[in-house]
């Protein structure tokens, strides 16, 4: 594809004078839906955690009032019911993975990044990417109106395991559950058209000199990452589809009664839910990959490893899915293959994890906000995949499987990794996306009181699966083995609580920085990759009448022979400078 | 022990599983230990000081050839070791004199005995709601069904675990090694009775287990 001279740029420009309704809701700049996207996210993030906030009330003080929350379950003055509790736990999941984390990583992240990073104006398709994005809001709206339909939103789990989510009788929802299934169907479709789009840009629109190998890393988990999109999300969006058709239809897909199958769910479901978790995580390891050698002042240590590396995660992601599986009733032959794969997929991850470790040797490592979350991200990773080979073992999974164990798991990988990454990735790119600095201080006030409360609110519901509390039940204290848990759950119920109210101080930095903020040079951080070399903001197609050219790698940090410590890629190295890439 | 561990074993093949648990518990709790361990000696040695550049590299071979096959190799063996107690506890059948069925609802487990025939189906048939009644010592066979949603018959002193299906016939077994009561929580999300859909095991010494026969089939 031929980039455009400066004579059609300037024709651009002026054919497109831009109102406001096509500068800020209908643009088709890569970098307002970006901005869009991170907005998306953020708002849903706020709806997502005050659900979290009720699931510990319930779990530390079952059954007693939600002080200030009678006007709203009037008829049981203030206590949460245990079919809202579902509710709950259904959509603070839900949320918090479709509409959250997709959202900011892939959504914001992938637009804001890709093109600004390999050289591009924008998208290969800036008119899709419209679309994907409010497709994406159209979903959004559908998924937050099943709160407000007869029965209440859907009650089944974010996984919606049939026949319990099939039939409106066993959940007592109706078109909550619909919703979820429409909204999803949606939210899929907005998704493929994002993943079409980063797949095309990142092989057709590449700037002079930027070969594949020459890519940023969080270029490469964003281009994996859409592959995985592509590839996953028409599977949700069958499965969701046969839900919806045995819920309103009359069909039995999942149904033994009718002839269906259960179990078919659970494989359509997991063969689409595990590559989705590596959907989650591999835009934060790009992320992380990217912000630790700018601070650590130092080039990635083994990039070709890395990109490597995310390549296995992407091929092996499609044969674990059966691990979610190992007590289901699916043959236990088979759970013994998935066994070794799973035990393998781990093996990636933890190439990863040294290579992180190795480019933090020897470095100079500066402290600032972005990078405090990015080792944060590290740190809360290797917990998360090292709790994961607990599941991988299939006797071990029987005693774990269904409890807090999972629940710690998950939220160490996608909280403390994706949500840690998100942070760092918007501490770092935010001079470039709305052109002035976040504040230093209170960003490390937000991180430091993110990183202690998130461990007391989650790392205790480690001991809570050991002792054997099941994940989503209602009330704890309704069990014998549990009781001497329960100081457990009160002492998670305040971290989350801090850890909510930690997350004030973002707010306030966000919005104070985004209209009082110190105006951001082109490159604070004194980065190499293409992105700072563009104005802060870039404005509509990045860069003026020239496309900037790549002369090496991304990471030339601290390369000898040279006054500065960092060489960006458009400049050349000097000779003799020893260039691997 | 500590009472935030693992709750009492009390099954033939617990000890199995909880071996693999401190096995992996030992490794990855040694692993974490180094790499956090490394990562803040890194942080603390290697951070900025004003005239020290950083160490210019892209990598080492082979270190990154022995950080992949070191983790491959724990992780293989670890399959290994897992394989044969995974196959024992869900792949064979041992010999049992006692098979029960166990039919779960929303939101209860119904629980029938063939009755002293040996036989499900005919009039000597026994049911009971929430109540499992064995005998120490004694491998015991469940055969698990559902009739509405998806269940998960959970023992946790057992470290006992099996989804009932609807539309499936799902064979399992256990065998205690201690008498005593133990709780018999569902763990399969089943609808809004899902937290309180409990029962209890009552495994009793071979005598009381007698007893308790006789008692029901008099």
């Amino acid at each position: 594809m031929s980039h455009p001279t400066a004579a059609t740029v300037t024709a651009h420009e002026a054919h497109h004078e831009l109102a406001f309704v096509r500068t800020y809701i209908f643009s088709t700049d890569h970098k307002m839906i970006a901005r869009q996207f991170l907005f998306l996210g953020l708002f849903m993030m706020v709806i997502g955690g005050l659900l979290a906030m009720l699931i510990r009330w319930q779990l530390a003080w079952p059954e007693t009032p939600v002080p200030g929350l009678g006007w709203l379950l009037r008829e049981t003055e203030g206590v949460i019911p245990p079919e809202t509790y579902n509710m709950l736990f259904t959509m603070h999941a839900t949320l918090m993975i479709f509409f959250v984390i997709m959202p900011i990583l892939a959504g914001a992240f992938g637009n804001f990044c890709i093109p600004l990073m390999i050289g591009a104006r924008d998208m290969a398709f800036p008119r899709l990417n419209m679309l994907s994005f409010w497709t994406g809001a159209v979903a959004g709206v559908l998924m937050l109106a099943g709160f407000f339909v007869p029965g209440g939103h859907a009650a089944a789990g974010w996984t919606s395991y049939a026949p319990l989510s099939a039939v409106p009788t066993y959940t007592g929802t109706n078109w909550g559950q619909n919703l979820w299934c429409i909204s999803l169907i949606v939210l899929a479709a907005s998704s493929m058209m994002g993943a079409i789009n980063y797949i095309t840009t990142v092989i057709n629109m590449r700037a002079p000199g930027m070969t594949l190998f020459r890519m940023p890393l969080v270029v490469w988990s964003l281009f994996i990452t859409a592959i995985l999109l592509l590839l996953a999300l028409p599977v949700l969006t069958s499965a969701a589809a046969m839900l919806l058709f045995d819920r309103t239809l009359g069909t039995h897909w999942f149904l033994p009664a009718g002839g269906g199958e259960p179990l078919l769910w659970q494989h359509l479901f997991w063969f689409f839910g595990h590559p989705e978790v590596y959907i989650l995580i591999l835009p934060a390891m790009g992320m992380a990959s990217e912000i630790l050698p700018v601070f650590a002042r130092k080039p990635i240590f083994g990039y070709r490893a890395m990109v490597y590396s995310m390549l296995a995660i992407c091929f092996l992601s499609w044969i674990v899915y059966g691990h979610h599986m190992f007590v289901s009733g699916m043959d236990p032959r088979v759970g013994i293959a998935f066994t070794l794969t799973t035990m393998v997929i781990a093996v990636p991850s933890a190439i990863k994890t040294f290579n992180w470790l190795g480019t933090l040797w020897g470095g100079s490592i500066l402290f600032t906000t972005p990078m405090l979350n990015a080792l944060a991200f590290v740190g809360m990773f290797v917990i998360g995949g090292l709790s994961g080979i607990f599941m991988a073992s299939t006797p071990v999974d029987i005693f774990i499987q269904d409890t807090y164990f999972i629940v710690a798991h998950i939220h160490y990988v996608v909280f403390g990794g994706s949500i840690f990454g998100a942070f760092a990735a918007i501490y770092y790119w935010f001079p470039k996306m709305f052109g002035r600095m976040m504040n230093e201080p209170l960003g490390k006030l937000h991180f430091w009181t993110t990183f202690i409360t998130y461990n007391v609110a989650f790392f205790p519901m480690h001991i809570l699966g050991v002792g054997g509390m099941m994940r989503r039940i209602y009330n704890p204290v309704q069990y014998e083995f549990l009781q001497h848990l329960q100081w457990w759950n009160v002492l998670i119920t305040y971290g989350a609580f801090a850890l909510g109210l930690a997350q004030i101080f973002f707010v306030i930095n966000f919005f104070w920085s985004l209209f009082a903020g110190k105006r951001a040079p082109a490159n604070p951080w004194n980065a190499t990759t293409l992105e700072w070399t563009a104005p802060s903001p870039p404005p509509h197609l990045n860069w003026g009448d020239r496309i900037p050219t790549v002369y090496h790698g991304p990471y030339e940090y601290s390369v000898p022979g040279m006054s500065e410590d960092f060489a960006p890629q458009t400049r050349p190295l000097p000779k003799g400078a020893a260039a691997h890439h | 022990m500590l009472s935030w561990w693992l709750p009492e074993d009390v099954s033939s093949y617990g000890k199995d599983i909880d071996f693999l648990f401190h096995l992996i518990y030992y490794i990855t709790g040694a692993t974490f230990v180094l790499v956090a361990a490394a990562m803040i000696a890194f942080l603390v040695l290697y951070r900025h000081k004003e005239g020290r550049r950083a160490t210019y590299t892209h990598g080492n071979t082979t270190l990154e050839i022995v950080w992949t096959v070191v983790p491959t190799l724990i992780l293989v063996v670890l399959t290994f070791l897992s394989v044969p107690t995974w196959a024992r506890i869900k792949m064979q059948m041992p010999k049992t004199d006692l098979t029960v069925q166990v039919n779960a609802k929303q939101f209860n487990w119904i629980v029938t005995y063939p009755g002293p025939d040996g036989k499900f189906g005919t009039e000597d048939d026994k049911t009971f709601d929430n109540e499992i009644h064995v005998p120490v010592g004694k491998p015991v066979k469940l055969v698990l069904k559902a009739q509405d949603v998806i269940h998960s018959l959970f023992l946790p002193n057992l470290r006992f675990k099996q989804d009932a299906v609807p539309g499936r016939e799902i064979p399992a077994w256990f065998e205690a090694t201690k008498t005593g009561k133990y709780e018999m929580p569902c763990a399969e999300l089943c609808g809004f009775g899902h937290s309180g859909m409990r029962g209890w095991l009552f495994v009793h010494t071979p005598e009381d287990y007698q007893k308790w026969v006789k008692q029901q089939w008099q």
